[in-house]
């Protein structure tokens, strides 16, 4: 039977596609299979078993070892093979996105990277993702079978266990009994990439695609030592601090705080954007949010066609205020 | 120390409107992307930490006038020469037929150390061409290299003893060091270093550094061979429902009421 393999090295994310996989696998007539490689194999494998996979391929071998990218496509294609694979969907991390492009050209594919978007349309696989730099959304049938297709992060909700119905509501098929995990039967060369060092990135670290609220700051913010003013306000919204890209390159803010096309892409309940003009490439990252306000002194700002409730005003005035405001809720 | 940039020709997207959902790109300028200018500038760091060596700046496109222009734009920052495979058959053309043009341009440019990209393209922004043309030539990949020097042992068991890189790259939560014997392909991200802006003889010297147009045929390539693997159902701009509400008086007052606003949303107040 044939069948769709999904693959992150982010279990979190496994699962997530696992989700979408049975069901599509469900409108498909397809069976779901997945692999999980390196070190983590035996465990991340068996929880993939229970939730939903059919039959999980799993490898161990040294070769594995910094997940180098021409590994990974050469056992993903293997095992695509043995599983019979028309369609592979990847995780679009870094990691995953760098792969999308390997894999699918040893398996002679077509591939999507960063979908955000993933349904079948008249019986076609249409996949979303941003073009443009973020000014519009290409929804694209990747012709070819196998399919690669490496889908962003957090966007389809995980299923529990046994594969329960999806956030959408769509069942991905009656829960079932826990799969196999089998081992990939794979001959690896290894890399000539080698892994010298893995560190945890110093200091702390923001996950700004969870976070509830986001203050984002721009350039009108004049200089770096105004940044706390920022975070003054994010803490008495009970919100994150975010930023344009512009102030990450500056290097007042680190890259991990960075919204848009080259960073978060978020989807919080409010997004508040103090001095952001509402360039395109920073817009994208926060076109999912439920409520945007901006501050701006520029009436004419692109990121009031954006807004919910805009605010021509200079944010050195207006931050004081609404902290003296927020104070008194 | 030979290096090769691979540099798309993308729009300059701060020229493009959109009219009615519909981007219009005619008579939108184009540029070399803000990506590949970090890997312009950290070719021409490396080859001159190296003390010497060639950088070339490779394309592919449909041919017209804009592939020239930005190729000039390529030596002006100081690629020492462009190689341009132009070819009508490339219109529309998906990362697999660029990939497979490319990868058959650099067999006419000659042996090399080190293939640059910049991670992803200002445009498309798919990342998906190095993998591909790496995968096509065989060669080791590095993404994300946000540091980069050379290294006098390389890295894999094939490169003891012989020249590599090193490369620094941040992978979310973890900061990785890897390292590659030459040939390897390496994609770069925008902290790498800043572009140098090209001086006014620079863009004049530019005009005189060797060129070569090649066509699809010239590199050995039929048109089916780059083919598009995908179709496109549609290229919109996303629609937005926004309230666009304005709102009135001083600072105070604004204050007030985008709070009360905020708080009636309910994405706002006590948690």
């Amino acid at each position: 039977m044939a069948a769709i393999l999904v693959y992150s090295e982010h279990q979190g994310t496994a699962l997530e596609l696992l989700g979408k996989a049975r069901e599509l696998a469900g409108e498909l007539g397809l069976e779901v299979c997945a692999a999980s490689l390196g070190g983590a194999a035996a465990a991340e494998a068996a929880e993939l078993a229970a939730h939903g996979a059919a039959r999980v391929y799993t490898s161990d071998e040294a070769a594995f070892d910094g997940l180098p990218t021409d590994v990974l496509a050469e056992a993903l294609a293997k095992i695509g093979e043995q599983a019979a694979a028309e369609l592979v969907l990847l995780g679009s991390t870094r990691r995953g996105r760098e792969l999308g492009g390997r894999l699918a050209q040893r398996l002679g594919a077509g591939c999507v990277t960063d979908a955000t978007s993933l349904a079948l349309e008249d019986g076609k696989l249409v996949a979303g993702r941003y073009d443009l730099g973020g000014a519009t959304v290409r929804r694209e049938v990747v012709e070819t079978s196998p399919a690669v297709i490496a889908v962003m992060p957090k966007v389809f909700a995980a299923d529990g266990p046994g594969g329960a119905a999806d956030a959408s509501g769509a069942a991905g098929g009656p829960p079932g009994p826990s799969g196999d995990v089998v081992p990939a039967q794979l001959v690896l060369q290894p890399s000539a990439v080698r892994l010298v060092e893995r560190n945890p990135r110093e200091g702390e670290t923001v996950d700004l695609a969870a976070a509830p609220r986001i203050v984002g700051v721009g350039r009108g913010l004049s200089k770096r030592e105004d940044v706390p003013l920022g975070e003054r306000l994010a803490v008495a919204m009970g919100a994150e601090l975010g930023c344009t890209k512009s102030l990450a390159d500056f290097g007042w803010l680190p890259e991990d705080r960075i919204v848009g096309l080259s960073g978060a892409k978020t989807a919080p309940d409010l997004y508040l954007a103090l001095g952001v003009s509402g360039q395109v490439q920073h817009t994208v990252g926060v076109s999912q949010a439920k409520v945007i306000a901006a501050v701006n002194t520029d009436k004419e700002a692109p990121i009031f066609k954006l807004a919910d409730y805009g605010v021509v005003g200079d944010l050195y005035q207006l931050v004081p205020a609404l902290l003296e405001r927020l104070e008194a809720l | 120390m030979d290096i090769v940039v691979c540099v798309k020709t993308n729009p300059d997207l701060q020229m493009m409107r959109v009219k009615d959902r519909v981007p219009v790109l005619e008579a939108v300028p184009c540029k070399v992307g803000d990506l590949e200018k970090n890997a312009l500038e950290a070719a021409l760091q490396l080859r001159d930490a190296a003390g010497g060596g060639k950088i070339t700046a490779v394309t592919v496109a449909e041919g017209d006038r804009k592939i020239r222009e930005t190729m000039k734009e390529a030596l002006a920052i100081g690629a020492d020469e462009a190689l341009i495979v132009a070819d009508a058959a490339l219109e529309g053309a998906d990362q697999a037929g660029i990939a497979a043009a490319l990868a058959a341009a650099l067999g006419r440019a000659g042996a090399f150390d080190l293939l640059l990209f910049g991670e992803g393209s200002s445009d498309g922004y798919s990342g998906q061409v190095p993998g591909r043309v790496a995968e096509i030539l065989g060669l080791a990949q590095i993404g994300y290299a946000r540091k980069l020097e050379t290294v006098a042992a390389g890295g894999g068991s094939d490169g003891a003893g012989g020249a590599g890189i090193r490369a620094e790259r941040s992978m979310g939560d973890v900061i990785e060091v890897l390292e590659a014997p030459f040939p390897v392909a390496v994609t770069v991200v925008s902290e790498i270093n800043e572009p140098r802006l090209p001086s006014l003889m620079q863009i004049m010297k530019a005009g005189k550094k060797p060129v070569t147009e090649l066509t699809l045929a010239d590199v050995g390539l039929e048109a089916a061979a780059v083919a598009p693997r995908r179709s496109v159902v549609s290229n919109l701009a996303e629609e937005q429902a926004r309230k666009h509400v304005m709102l009135e008086g001083d600072a105070a007052r604004q204050a007030e009421a985008l709070v009360a606003a905020l708080v009636g949303e309910g994405v706002l107040g006590r948690a």
